[in-house]
């Protein structure tokens, strides 16, 4: 039996995985150079409890769950996770009604441990929060991920259990043949017994070629503000949610950096790839970021950037099957938390239904880089022992070896992006000013690229031009 | 008489005395102020007849640690010069070892004046 | 965990290092240098420009060239190289380091910090538009055309007028690659003028005042930017205009790097550590000098810091007693930075200072006394003071201010 998983995104890898559980050919595609690089890389990275979602939608079906799963998922995955806890802030009394709302509604969705917490109680949580609240809702049970690792740890791990990924291959369409699916792709023409749809922003328009009609999509676009690495702030920051979304938050990352925002700015079908920021949404960014912290200092910044959101006109996810073809549309908040639940649901009805026999061998755990700067000295000692690459730092910002940069590039890392997103190494306050050159010469040295070939992440985003001499 | 005041910037040095040049009608030196040495004297002569500057580059190794050895002209040369004088110094190159000070071209476009390396390039040992 | 023990540590080797590396050895005090990368040096070998020397050596030479003459004046030393600090523990003065070699445990007598600065990124300003590939900072740039031998592109704008952004204006001119202009948000130069005339004006480089990037384009490889007036900081609406290009380098500020420290010793509001004429800093056996202390415009004064530093961190290492604070600076009108903020009030020394503001003719004082009067004073310049206890008194709080006066 061979499926194809269309998307490496949250959800597209983690139902990959799920699918090497059986004993399936399976097959991811991407249309990008490198896993994780859609949707999933530029949003704010939150396991939410789950108070927000009402019930009876799929959100409030899987979000709980998604984010209670995530536990055993990182340990499995061996991908951070910080429980920070979030606060939902009131500054009104009508504010106060609505977060007893959600306190309400996060108990109808089975959320644990959710309490009101007066000013001061508020205060003492999170010191730096504004003096004009009047309360808000505490969840300790919320936490923060670097998307990204999740996805490329679990595509690792489908790899290790057999599944194939085919990178910077665009699936143009889906055509059902003889109870087969065709994949018209970029890279040639695939036949395939199961198919499943993750295709994020494009999944819509990739399910209407299988003839398949879903609500369509439009991009929402978030814009952020990346703050250097600070105390600032201890827990998830949110305002009470309004129509328009949960608002822009004040996050503590998963690698001790604050995160201000998004925005949320409903683009057009056709704006897919409008990632660009602009001085409205960033200045936005600021204003409410300040307004749930006034010290929010913004010489801290170290970069901007945005990222889009597949949103459709009902507000929640869609799964839609279609014989042996499932396509998963709309993954918009708390899509990322809701992933995991979401993933097993799909892939064990699938395999209930085709009869799919058990993978005996499959292997639960990947093993994340190493990483130097998070080990104790005894740790530390031991693995520059037995590699000294280890022992050299490369990116001074965040403390990335040499060894790092080498696992990530064995792992497939291609790009410098690549590397970037799987060491951290470039994404501190110096943006790489310092650590760029070090990496593409361990580039060079181990795919023997020359550096005119080596690029930033898309094929044409080179980064130096010619020789001088 | 049609005296005639120039202002510059004396950029013999970091220190860039802000420099007062008088020229006669026939846009000839005459005299200046402002200079805190008398390099800047001279350069301001030079500047308002013939301006001449230091040119520093680079020149292909071969074999060496580095695949650059940074020089420079060991004089000002004529400013006019520099571009000619820049493809004379992309034209060649130099073999590892080099020595720091070591002549890299003579007499560049007749000018008298040397290019001399300003490092030290070793031979690279690790690769044939 | 290897353990070793010296009387002064150094950290980082660049032109304020080696200058502390020699004031150490002066006083017959042992010295270890710790140093990133694999050579001593820093910046310097990256600045094939000239400029240098003419303070130590009395005659002009190039970046490559300092660094070597200056290491020939420099007695033997322990350094170890490819190595990082990972934490100081100011109480017992000893600090964690890593190479490839494994982890080591360093007790000092006294610390020199050295550590230079570091660029403010592009990224950190913040400006809206697209995320791809050809931005770099002027620094950045330079290594690649100078040591890599690779060029960032084919047309360069450059955003900021510091010194290493107009360096490279030159340097990438004098290489073929096509610089359009440089764009400076400030209505006056970030760097020398010296810099702006022989970098800029010797090869028809337009320098545009008070504009600014205000968009990126492109996707994959940068492909232009639009540019604006500003006033008072702001954009001004319709003066917006599209620039064509493939590379854009940024010199927009330097940041002295005190990362590893600025939890534990006093640092300015610029982030420089915080000394007094000894280059003490609020640790009394560490030292610091250089421009983690305050951005320099010649690397010589660097140099002779890290001298003063390493000299007085070896007396302190020995167990000599160095006398205590007795005055201290504060920043006046119009002034922007101050390179030494307290006095032990014991001996001559100078102070660098840079004014807020451009002025035609600053007058310098220092509480009410007029200490002198500078011609053209601006911010990318900076002006010396001597101070000298036996003629000024430099006891308790001193403001140092810099006023325009008319002639």
């Amino acid at each position: 039996m061979k499926i194809a998983v269309i998307g490496t995104g949250i959800v597209g890898s983690l139902i990959a995985r799920e699918f090497t559980k059986y004993k399936v050919e399976v097959e991811m595609f991407e249309k990008l150079p490198d896993v994780g690089w859609g949707v999933t890389k530029a949003n704010s990275g939150i396991l939410h409890a789950g108070y927000d979602d009402e019930p009876h939608t799929l959100r409030a079906k899987y979000c709980a769950r998604g984010n209670e799963m995530y536990t055993t998922l990182s340990k499995e995955l061996d991908f951070k996770i910080k429980r920070v806890g979030s606060l939902v802030v009131a500054f009104n009394d009508k504010e106060v009604k609505t977060i007893e709302e959600l306190l309400e509604r996060g108990r109808k969705n089975g959320v644990k441990d959710l309490k009101i917490l007066s000013k001061i109680e508020a205060l003492e949580v999170e010191p730096n929060l504004s003096r004009e609240i009047i309360a808000a809702l505490y969840s300790p049970n919320a936490g923060v991920i670097a998307p990204w690792e999740v996805a490329q740890a679990a595509v690792e791990n489908a790899l290790d259990n057999g599944a194939k990924l085919h990178l910077s291959t665009e699936v143009e369409s889906i055509l059902e043949e003889n109870g087969k699916y065709r994949l018209n792709t970029s890279n040639g023409i695939f036949s395939f017994d199961v198919v499943v749809n993750a295709a994020g922003l494009w999944a819509d328009e990739l399910a209407e070629s299988a003839g398949v009609k879903v609500t369509p999509l439009h991009p929402r676009r978030g814009q952020y503000i990346l703050l250097d690495r600070s105390d600032l702030v201890k827990t998830v920051l949110f305002p009470t949610p309004s129509k328009a979304g949960k608002g822009t938050l004040v996050i503590p990352t998963v690698h001790d950096t604050t995160l201000l925002g998004p925005t949320s700015e409903d683009l057009t079908p056709s704006e897919k790839n409008s990632t660009e920021t602009t001085v409205e949404g960033l200045s936005e960014v600021i204003k409410k970021a300040q307004k749930l912290v006034p010290m929010v200092n913004l010489s801290k910044a170290i970069r901007t950037f945005a990222g889009l959101r597949p949103e459709n006109d009902i507000k929640d996810f869609v799964i839609k099957r279609e014989k042996n073809m499932i396509h998963i549309v709309a993954t918009r908040s708390p899509g990322l938390t809701a992933a995991p639940a979401l993933a097993k649901d799909v892939v064990e009805d699938l395999a209930e239904k085709l009869n799919l026999r058990t993978n005996g061998e499959f292997r639960p755990k990947r093993k994340a880089i190493p990483r130097i700067a998070d080990m104790n000295e005894r740790d530390k000692e031991k693995l520059i022992n037995q590699d000294p690459s280890y022992g050299r730092i490369v990116c001074r910002c965040n403390k990335v070896t040499e060894g790092e940069i080498v696992e990530a590039i064995r792992r497939g890392a291609r790009t410098l992006d690549g590397i970037k997103f799987r060491t951290t190494a470039m994404f501190g306050r110096c943006q790489g000013s310092f650590c760029t050159v070090k990496i593409m010469n361990i580039m060079r040295r181990e795919l023997g690229n020359d550096f005119e070939d080596i690029v930033k992440n898309l094929p044409k985003s080179n980064i130096v031009d010619g020789v001088v001499r | 008489m049609n005296e005639k005041v120039v202002e510059m910037t004396c950029v013999v040095c970091p220190i860039g005395c802000d420099l007062k040049v008088t020229l006669d009608e026939n846009g000839k030196f005459l005299s200046v102020t402002g200079n805190k040495c008398p390099k800047g004297a001279i350069y301001a002569k030079e500047e308002v007849t013939d301006p001449k500057r230091i040119l520093p580059t680079s020149v292909k190794v071969i074999g060496g640690e580095l695949p650059l050895v940074s020089v420079r002209t060991e004089k000002p040369i004529p400013k006019r010069l520099i571009f000619d004088a820049m493809k004379v110094i992309k034209s060649i190159h130099v073999n590892a070892p080099v020595k720091r000070g070591q002549v890299i071209i003579r007499n560049i476009l007749n000018t008298k004046v040397n290019v001399i390396a300003t490092r030290t390039v070793k031979e690279n040992r690790k690769s044939p | 965990m290897k353990k070793l023990s010296y009387d002064v540590v150094i950290l980082g080797g660049g032109a304020a290092g080696m200058g502390a590396i020699k004031g150490v050895l002066s006083q017959n005090a042992s010295v270890l240098l710790i140093e990133r990368e694999p050579s001593t040096g820093g910046v310097l070998n990256q600045c094939i420009h000239n400029g240098f020397g003419l303070q130590v050596f009395k005659k002009e030479l190039t970046g490559p060239e300092y660094h070597e003459m200056y290491l020939e004046t420099v007695e033997p030393f322990d350094a170890m190289y490819e190595t990082t600090v990972l934490d100081v523990n100011f109480e017992n003065s000893v600090l964690k380091a890593i190479n490839a070699a494994g982890i080591y445990e360093i007790k000092y007598g006294a610390l020199v910090l050295t550590t230079g600065a570091r660029e403010r990124p592009f990224e950190a300003l913040r400006i809206p538009g697209s995320r791809p590939s050809g931005i770099f900072t002027a620094g950045l740039a330079q290594h690649f055309v100078n040591l890599e031998n690779h060029l960032p592109g084919r047309r360069a704008v450059i955003i900021g007028s510091g010194d290493i952004g107009l360096i490279m204006a030159r340097r990438l001119t004098l290489e073929g690659v096509e610089v359009e202009g440089v764009y400076e948000i400030m209505p006056y130069q970030g760097g020398l003028t010296r810099n702006v005339v022989q970098c800029l004006k010797d090869f028809n480089i337009p320098l545009h005042l008070s504009t600014s990037v205000v968009k990126i384009h492109g996707r994959e490889r940068l492909e232009g930017v639009t540019v604006a007036n500003f006033s008072d900081g702001n954009p001004v609406s319709g003066t917006e205009r599209f620039v064509k290009c493939d590379t854009l380098v940024a010199s927009v500020g330097l940041i002295p790097e005190n990362d590893l420290v600025d939890k534990n010793i006093e640092t300015s509001n610029d982030g420089g550590a915080v000394v007094d004429e000894l280059m003490r800093t609020s640790v009394d056996n560490v030292f610091a000098a250089g421009n983690n202390v305050c951005i320099h415009d010649l690397v010589d004064f660097v140099t002779i810091e890290g001298e003063t530093a390493g000299k007085n961190a070896a007396r302190v290492a020995k167990g000599q007693k160095i006398p205590k604070r007795e005055g201290f600076f504060k920043k006046g009108k119009g002034i922007r930075v101050l390179s030494v903020h307290y006095t032990t009030a014991t001996v001559p020394f100078k102070m660098y200072v840079r004014v807020e503001h451009p002025m035609n003719m600053a007058m310098l004082k220092m509480n009410d006394t007029k200490l002198k009067v500078v011609l053209n004073a601006k911010p990318s310049e900076m002006i010396e003071i001597m101070l000298d206890p036996t003629k000024y008194n430099l006891k308790g709080e001193i403001v140092i201010s810099a006023t325009e006066v008319k002639k």
